[in-house]
């Protein structure tokens, strides 16, 4: 528990704030947290946070309570876990999720946290993590999807002070680096974090002289309040008492040979407060693969799900937490025991959203979505130019995949489109001129998407030709396991790779793989998945999909699971469509499926070789 | 005599004056705008204020044109079928874009995607490739490719946008493809090249901006031809230029070929126009407030410069083209308030009550709160506008605003009103801090003018929040965009992306860089008939550490101080807004520029007579309510009011398109240029004002 050191401990005067005040501050705290954003975006040098975004900025309360922010990070778990005294000037750094509750999940990601003085005064804390592209350990990168312990996974912070007072760490600082194999871009995200965080203390402070530290500090209160509030009345809308809701999705492998794993989430209210509890999930990993998840992220993303439909210009804070407990059973997936690996752990953060979808769309049909592209599928290449101005240096590429978004409520899901907030891809031509690489193809995969009223989006196919020998690394999911439908929606296509040697030849790559030597002249593809369709495809405007065949996105065969029959310029045949359609209502039930999760399991493992071109993975079994 | 005429179109009225660039003297006219065809508004409204003025078109030595066609064709979704070649493997670089998602978390389930300008059935794929380093990987097959672009041409395309993977470093496929295109569509299709249009790296950027282009391209030749050769009927002998979003002027011809460069002409107009007033008045250093009806436009101007960015959006769309760098949210007269029901917080906006049904106030159907209701409420407003032809329903304002007193705690109408003018002005608050604070820049030392139709209303409020003194409230504040046409000069830049450290390249290599741009930015000057040595040159460039993904713009001062220079001057720049520099790093040169400006033209403000006492221009005495309570406010007419005049707050100050409200302790000071100068009462200006916000570098 950390000691927090205060010049001014006299207590402060609550005091009553007006409707007008409180939506100023939180209007100015809103700009605050964008602001974050826009700071570190110019100055990173990472692919991942520059042109991706992998990063998340908070800022708390006296007690760290989050009064905005993305998601993705918890302060007093982080508090909680810290032995020693903070002060003012004080910057904290750590890249350990088993030393601060899980405030972050795996040790690429540097986590810095900062107290926020006013008058001697902690008036609140700003915080903000990033995706390091490398933190040392066995492979560039640093996510061996083979790994069984943290330790092979880079170089492991614990909290400490990087700046004391004001003082930076320099030592400490030049150890750390002296381990990851780009320091150049770690020093200068993490000057980039540091500066965010310091940008939010002194728009805080401004605050603070604008309305008065009592002023500002009720009122954090009072949104805090307000979310609280809010969310009591939808639980009881959206929930009935007593009754327990689940919903069971999968990761199909852990990257070394163990799967489908079983990832269960279920719902029961009692009286004002809502239970969520992951019993039923499979047990630990062997792999990487697991997600040790933070309760605090939990209720924060269930929050977020709930309350996004109902009033999406309100600011989410943590105050609605005390009305949400979350079970999370020991030595599971979701709380694995230390030192267990935890680097691929982006499959589980994705599908917790496919899960709260299934779950929360069972009671509130506006968050009924088909599965989506709940992931970030990592792509890996590095190597040594061997010509050049640059030959003898090293070159590392960290990037993340997109796919397609699922058919939703409101329509279709968007073509090759990020389900992640903020995030983007990189720019082919930016690839090209940073690495040794030609991207020869950037498309969505036509009938990728699932079939529906409302179409799901297509995954994507990106072809990468290598321009000079190296290894790549892959970390993807879905190669086994489909992204289901909704309400007689289909499911979407699953995702696959593939490498094109030089020499002719052709392999498939498993989904999760590390150091894969690649040739000057090979060629790889790599194809995302579909999002899953949402409502009965037979259904859909029979022009609709005539178009999108003329545009390439579903092809003619494709547009019969729509029971459209046309030509390739997508002019529709009325009649034969009215017959095919016919035919199609009359062979299948009425009674059209909530979730259609493709085959049943032991069909995708039987099948799997044949399907997929990879063996079914062995089952789970509890790690040792 | 030598007359200048400047012509803006807004969205709702065109607003036209006459300029005797010899007396300062000015006419004006203010006509409805014609939307389906402007140039009869644009016809009607010089017409007009040449009659006024004794004149003939033939009279004018050039017609300065600031115009929303562009702007319209892609917000009214108007433009041009646009069909669009891409490299092989590329087809779809506009259905992916960046992959990007707006909104936080589950933002996904809401958001609607909206469609390319190009539709995916109009684009075509090239066999070719070039590489990062501009050599030709795959050869051009333009057999294989035409029978792709007669199909286009069947189809009913009529404008061809070309833009290839890497063609920002070698453009001869597209070119060829372009003469190609040519060939097969006939003289009548427009076409662009991405290489030409913005020869910068970053496929999906280059690709949107250049499919811009082309989509707007169509209209806005048809309108410039058809205005030119109507004018040219009505005699006009001298030529006709257009106002660019960069604030500079385009031939009518260069603004034809490259309109993608005329989305922001209506905001650029306003900015410069504010330029010109606060020169007028003293000030060259301010920001801009330009609040109408459903929006509000802020930019930074600094030594008389408005700030240029690389970026415009309109609407949902953001292409890369230089422009005024303006702020716009979504907060204006017409922004409706209303009240969630689960969260029971105040919001204002961003839906708008636009012009129809309009705010509650005017008596046409609207019956949402909107901030036009809150100022009525408070007794901001006159009750008639815009010279007696819209009378304002007070009732039916409080009507409305009291919906909002019931859902909240507020208690009263009138502390609901008070409560959503303030919700509103934070979001201006936010904009300008966007433009000054987050940019490092200390906004106490920048004046605020402020100008559209309810600028003036709430300029005061925001002068106070800002800390910027004096807040100008220009003359005639609804057609300062107008002005900004009249006044502003002739200007063009030329770009190349290099992509470059510094270790990689040399000054010897910059100089020629500069010199072979200079020629081309200062020629198209020479050309409109400007002396080479009232050319002005302006070189600058943008510059990263190397790796980092954003670049500063930097301006160089020192020619001769070739990569030093810049690399020093980046380094404080970097500093200032960060706090930190990467000394292991690399400078790296992207983006290299110059801008050449031609004279802005010599026209002298028209002088108030001295005045002394307001009080000949006093109307009436009015209640209003400010901060709880209720004062008294005398209300002038503007017209009235001479030089040296000083009105003390509460005031309210009337003129035909807008309407000032100087608060309490505040006094507004007539200047002999005709723009009003708020300051607080107590205003020392030689000292900033301790309450409002710290910056970057003060930290």
């Amino acid at each position: 528990m950390a000691t927090i050191i205060e010049t001014t401990t006299d207590p402060v005067e609550s005091v009553d704030v007006d409707v007008v005040t409180l939506d100023l501050v939180e209007n100015a705290l809103r700009n605050a947290r964008y602001e974050m954003d826009e700071v570190l975006f110019r100055t990173a040098l990472s692919p991942g946070i520059r042109e991706q975004h992998d990063e998340f900025p908070l800022i708390g309360d006296p007690e760290g309570k989050m009064v905005v922010g993305q998601f993705g990070l918890s302060i007093p778990d982080f508090l909680d876990n810290y032995d020693g005294e903070i002060r003012e000037g004080d910057v904290l750094l750590t890249s350990d999720p088993y030393a601060c509750g899980a405030a972050i999940s795996h040790a690429n990601d540097w986590l810095v946290v900062m107290p926020i003085y006013h008058g001697g005064r902690v008036v609140g804390w700003a915080s903000m993590f990033g995706h390091m592209s490398d933190v040392g350990g066995k492979v560039p990168a640093s996510m061996p999807t083979d790994a069984r312990t943290i330790y092979e996974e880079g170089v492991i912070i614990p909290p400490f002070k990087l700046y004391r007072e004001g003082e930076l760490a320099e030592e400490s600082l030049e150890l750390i680096l002296r381990q990851v194999r780009k320091p150049d871009w770690n020093r200068a995200d993490l000057n980039g974090i540091v500066a965010a965080c310091r940008t939010a203390g002194r728009r805080i402070t401004e605050l603070c002289d604008r309305f008065g530290v009592e002023t500002y500090l009720s009122a954090l209160d009072d949104l805090l309040q307000r979310n609280h509030d809010a969310m009591k009345a939808l639980l009881e809308l959206v929930f009935e008492e007593g009754k327990t809701i689940s919903f069971t999705d999968y990761i199909c492998d852990d990257g070394v040979g163990y799967g489908p794993y079983e990832l269960k989430l279920s719902l029961t209210r009692e009286g004002e407060k809502v239970t969520l509890d992951f019993t039923g999930s499979s047990p630990q990993a062997r792999g990487p693969i697991n997600y040790y998840i933070n309760a605090n992220l939990m209720k924060m993303f269930f929050g977020i799900y709930m309350i996004t439909v109902a009033d999406p210009q309100i600011l989410w804070n943590d105050g609605f937490y005390p009305l949400i407990d979350v079970v999370i059973p020991e030595d599971s997936f979701w709380k694995p025991k230390f030192p267990a690996a935890l680097s691929g752990r982006n499959h589980g953060i994705g599908r917790v959203f496919d899960l709260l979808g299934g779950l929360l769309g069972q009671t509130n049909p506006d968050l009924l979505n088909a599965a989506g592209f709940s992931s970030s599928p990592h792509f890996m290449f590095d190597g040594t130019y061997t010509s050049g101005e640059e030959a003898g240096e090293t070159f590392q590429l960290y990037s993340i995949g997109f796919g397609g978004i699922p058919g939703r409520p409101m329509g279709d899901g968007p073509d090759g489109h990020s389900l992640w907030p903020s995030f983007k891809n990189i720019p082919s031509e930016y690839l090209e001129s940073y690495y040794p690489l030609r991207i020869e193809v950037w498309e969505t995969v036509p009938d990728s998407g699932g079939a529906g009223l409302h179409r799901g989006g297509n995954g994507v196919d990106v072809a990468y030709r290598f321009l000079e020998d190296g290894e790549i690394a892959i970390h993807d999911d879905r190669w086994l396991t489909y992204p289901w439908g909704v309400l007689g929606g289909e499911p979407g296509a699953r995702g696959t790779k593939w490498l094109e040697r030089a020499d002719g030849t052709t392999e498939v790559l498993p989904s999760k793989c590390h150091g894969v030597p690649v040739r000057t002249g090979d060629l790889l593809h790599f194809v995302t998945w579909g999002g899953g369709g949402w409502g009965d495809p037979l259904e859909r405007d029979p022009d609709l999909v005539g178009l999108e065949v003329l545009r390439g996105l579903v092809t003619v065969d494709g547009a019969r699971r729509y029971g459209v029959v046309c030509d390739d310029e997508g002019e529709v045949d009325a009649d034969a469509t009215a017959a095919l359609r016919d035919e199609l209502r009359a062979d299948r039930d009425d009674d059209l499926p909530v979730f259609d999760m493709g085959p049943p399991m032991e069909e995708i493992l039987a099948n799997a070789q044949e399907e997929t071109g990879l063996p079914a993975p062995r089952p789970p079994v509890a790690a040792p | 005599m030598a007359y200048r005429l400047g012509v803006d179109v807004g969205g709702t009225f065109t607003d036209v004056l006459l300029i005797d660039t010899d007396s300062g003297q000015t006419w004006r006219h203010k006509t409805a705008s014609t939307p389906a065809d402007q140039s009869e508004g644009v016809l009607r409204g010089m017409t007009a204020v040449c009659t006024d003025a004794g004149v003939g078109l033939g009279d004018l030595d050039e017609v300065l044109h600031g115009t929303t066609v562009a702007t319209n064709a892609i917000l009214e979704q108007k433009g041009a079928t646009v069909g669009l070649v891409t490299t092989k493997g590329f087809r779809q670089v506009l259905q992916i874009a960046r992959s990007f998602v707006p909104g936080g978390l589950a933002g996904w389930i809401i958001w609607p995607k909206p469609e390319p300008l190009a539709a995916l059935e109009h684009t075509v794929e090239a066999t070719e490739r070039v590489a990062t380093d501009g050599t030709i990987v795959t050869e051009l097959d333009l057999d294989d490719l035409r029978p792709r672009l007669e199909r286009l041409r069947d189809r009913g395309v009529d404008a061809l946008c070309v833009s290839l993977i890497n063609s920002f470093a070698n453009g001869d496929h597209e070119e060829r493809i372009g003469e190609l295109a040519a060939d097969v569509f006939g003289p009548d299709v427009s076409i662009s090249l991405s290489s030409r249009v913005l020869p910068e790296l970053r496929e999906y950027e280059r690709t949107v901006t250049t499919v811009a282009n082309g989509y707007v391209q169509p209209q806005v030749s048809r309108y410039v031809a058809n205005l030119a050769a109507s004018l040219a009927d009505g005699g006009l002998d001298g030529p006709l230029y257009i106002l660019r979003s960069d604030g500079g002027l385009a031939s009518a011809d260069a603004a034809t070929d490259h309109p993608v460069s005329l989305l922001l002409s209506g905001p650029a107009g306003g900015v410069t126009g504010a330029a010109w007033a606060a020169a007028g008045a003293g000030h060259d250093d301010f920001l801009t407030f330009d609040m109408g009806g459903t929006s509000t436009d802020v930019a930074l101007v600094q030594s008389g410069e408005p700030r240029i960015g690389r970026q415009t959006r309109v609407g949902d769309m953001e292409v890369r083209s230089a422009s005024v760098d303006v702020q716009t949210v979504g907060a204006g007269g017409g922004s409706i308030a209303h009240v969630p029901e689960l969260t029971r917080a105040l919001r204002v906006g961003p839906q708008s009550a636009g012009a129809d049904p309009g705010p509650a106030a005017y008596g046409t159907g609207g019956e949402h709160p909107t901030v036009t209701d809150a100022n009525v409420v408070l007794g901001y407003l006159p009750t008639e506008l815009a010279g007696g032809e819209i009378a304002l329903d007070v009732e039916a304002a409080r009507r409305a605003v009291q919906t909002i007193a019931d859902a909240t705690d507020l208690g009263s109408v009138e502390a609901a009103a008070e409560g959503i003018v303030d919700i509103v002005n934070e979001n201006m608050f936010g904009a300008l801090r966007k433009v000054s604070v987050q940019q490092g820049i200390d906004p106490r030392d920048y004046a605020l003018v402020a100008f559209g139709g309810a600028g003036p209303l709430h300029a005061n409020a925001l002068g106070r929040l800002m800390g910027s003194w004096p807040v100008i409230i220009p003359p005639s504040p609804g057609v300062l965009c107008a002005y900004g046409d009249a006044t502003t000069g002739l200007r063009d830049e030329a770009a190349q992306t290099l992509v470059r450290q510094f270790h990689q390249t040399s000054d010897d290599e910059l100089a020629e860089v500069f010199d072979r741009l200079a020629d081309q930015a200062r020629g198209t000057l020479l050309e409109e008939g400007v002396a080479a040595e009232d050319v002005e040159l302006v070189h600058s460039a943008d510059v990263r550490y190397h790796g980092q993904g954003f670049e500063i713009p930097v301006t160089v001062d020192d020619r001769d101080g070739g990569l030093d220079a810049i690399a020093t001057r980046f380094d404080t720049e970097h500093e200032r807004l960060f706090g930190f520099l990467l000394d292991g790093n690399d400078h790296e040169l992207v983006t290299v520029r110059v801008t050449a400006r031609g004279p802005r033209p010599d026209v002298a403000a028209e002088r108030l007579a001295d005045g002394d006492d307001p009080v000949v221009a006093k109307r009436a005495d009015t209640t209003i309510r400010v901060e709880g309570a209720e004062t008294t406010a005398a209300v002038y007419e503007r017209q009235g009011l001479a030089a040296g005049m000083r009105i003390e707050g509460p005031a309210i100050i009337t003129e035909m398109d807008s309407t000032t409200l100087v608060l309490p302790d505040h006094v507004a000071e007539v200047h002999a240029s005709g723009s009003l100068l708020i300051t607080p009462v107590d205003h020392d200006p030689g000292e900033a004002d301790t309450a409002a916000p710290t910056t970057d570098q003060e930290a």
